[in-house]
């Protein structure tokens, strides 16, 4: 089994709550206690109404494909084999977006609004990364 | 309509340009002493003329060593009466002139050197590996870097997709932007690729970096400096050369996401700018606009009002942009092909198309240039209105 040579996402306390549970396969998203508007990444304070009362809360983890970017350049050498390799922007159906990857999807099939679904990638025994699948029930 | 007490209160009067790109064996505090020396040069003054500094340290914003007081005592200026080190990304060079010439008519002082140097490209390493843009601006950005996200480029890019999927925006059009460009700065001897023709066949077979953007829809990336120096309207004709009056100013920061917004802060300046400087968006005859990316530009052009949302595309797809065209439009060949000072390339191409200075690139008509600056992605503007009249 080789090592697991890609960057692993870095725990900050904000976030740390975020990558627990991806490690149980669940996908979850910060929202404010004061007004239930749902943000992500994790942040001290709701933009909105300016609380700094939040939860972690479970989403679906359905969404479609709003935007993406295919990588060319090696910027890091994890990736070096991988190019290219596209960079999504997932929009959840409960309101938020996630920088994510795509698995099962050819570069060539990557659409704006492509419904996609959730799935774990169980890169290291301690990291889980969400990362989303094509959705057939469109 | 009374006139808006800023307009034409202030000019610039001095412009300094050290090499510029793979220029190695300068610090960024060295680049700009060279910068400043040289405008002060070009204005015919001293060191003791000034007695404002505001500097924009670009990649070094967070050496400890660089800022606006180190470059004051680098450079042994005294007593002076207006000091900032400024980051507002690509907005800042305009928004540095911005305060320097409020300053200046509020009283507050009188000359400013406005700076900006950098020096992100490390000379080629001994076992051959090239100098690399990439490690200068491709930097890790926290938990996404596990996605593989990386780098300016690549946040751009996304914005410039959704930009594509919103409005029809094609691979073309951001091409067409980068031929346009690249025809100026062949008419520009002191352009990075002067002398490198592109056609938009070769565009396309240039490589992804990160798609949509081409190599070619990415701005250069250059060490050196490049200061102008900012004095007040009663001294604007006692110089070497013409000066170039600051005739309108707006800042416009959007917020939000540029995902949603797919808009620059032109949209709010555009009003505000024209206005102060008493003209109408006919009366400018030289566009100097950020361009990070050759998507930016399409998007100036859109929330400066030559052309409606979402048209900017097929607007520049005509060509028009370039020499010989109806809009003069990064006159230089722009940061994509030129230099990359971060906004202070328009600045100085501006002032030098309204010296007219411009040698064979020069505008025929050439009174009164609108510049922008544009920073973070799509996060920060700041737009002037120089012209060669006060008013």
């Amino acid at each position: 089994v080789s090592a697991y040579t890609k960057p692993l996402p870095q725990m900050t306390p904000e976030m740390r709550p975020f990558w627990e549970t991806a490690r149980r396969h669940q996908l979850v998203v910060q929202r404010c206690r004061s007004c239930a508007t749902p943000r992500f990444p994790a942040r001290d304070i709701c933009s909105r109404c300016l609380s700094r009362e939040a939860e972690w809360t479970p989403v679906v983890g359905r969404g479609v494909v709003f935007s993406w970017a295919t990588m060319h350049q090696v910027y890091h050498p994890g990736f070096a084999d991988e190019v290219p390799y596209a960079v999504v922007v997932v929009a959840l159906e409960e309101g938020v977006r996630l920088i994510s990857n795509l698995i099962d999807c050819p570069l060539g099939d990557v659409r704006a609004g492509m419904p996609v679904e959730v799935v774990f990638d169980d890169v290291t025994p301690e990291v889980s990364l969400p990362k989303f699948r094509p959705r057939s029930d469109r | 309509m009374a006139r808006h007490p800023l307009c034409g209160a202030a000019a610039i009067v001095g412009l300094g340009i050290t090499p510029q790109g793979k220029v190695y064996g300068n610090s960024p505090l060295g680049f700009a002493v060279d910068a400043v020396r040289l405008a002060l040069e070009d204005a015919g003054l001293e060191r003791t003329d000034l007695d404002g500094l505001l500097l924009n340290p670009g990649l070094a914003w967070n050496d400890l060593g660089m800022g606006s007081f180190q470059l004051q005592q680098a450079m042994g200026l005294r007593d002076l009466r207006l000091s900032a080190t400024m980051g507002l990304g690509g907005a800042t060079a305009c928004a540095m002139i911005q305060h320097a010439a409020q300053a200046i008519a509020a009283g507050l002082c009188t000359t400013v050197a406005c700076v900006f140097s950098d020096a992100p490209l490390k000379p080629p390493a001994p076992d051959g590996e090239r100098s690399s843009s990439a490690s200068a601006y491709g930097f890790v950005r926290g938990w996404e870097a596990a996605y593989g996200y990386f780098g300016v480029n690549a946040m751009y890019a996304l914005v410039a997709r959704r930009h594509m999927i919103r409005y029809g925006t094609a691979q073309d059009h951001l091409g067409a932007v980068a031929v346009a460009q690249r025809r100026w700065a062949n008419l520009n001897p002191q352009a990075q690729l002067h002398g490198q023709p592109l056609a938009l066949a070769d565009y396309h077979q240039s490589r992804w970096v990160v798609e949509p953007f081409h190599l070619f829809d990415c701005c250069l990336v250059s060490n050196g400096g490049l200061a102008v120096i900012v004095t007040a309207r009663e001294h604007a004709r006692d110089h070497r050369k013409p000066p170039v009056y600051v005739r309108g100013m707006a800042q416009g920061h959007l917020g939000g996401d540029p995902l949603d917004t797919l808009a620059s802060g032109a949209l709010l300046t555009r009003g505000p700018a024209l206005a102060m400087a008493g003209i109408t968006l006919p009366d400018v005859d030289v566009v100097e606009l950020y361009d990070c990316y050759t998507f930016t530009v399409i998007v100036s052009l859109e929330d400066y009002g030559y052309c409606a949302k979402g048209e900017g595309g097929p607007f520049v797809a005509e060509q028009v942009t370039g020499p010989g065209g109806r809009l003069a439009v990064n006159t230089g060949g722009g940061q994509l092909s030129s230099f990359y000072m971060w906004g202070m390339t328009p600045v100085s191409e501006a002032v030098i198309q309204l010296r007219g200075e411009g040698g064979r690139r020069q505008v025929p008509k050439h009174d009164v240039a609108l510049v922008s600056g544009n920073g973070g992605v799509l996060s920060t503007h700041a737009t002037l209105v120089l012209a060669r009249e006060d008013a």
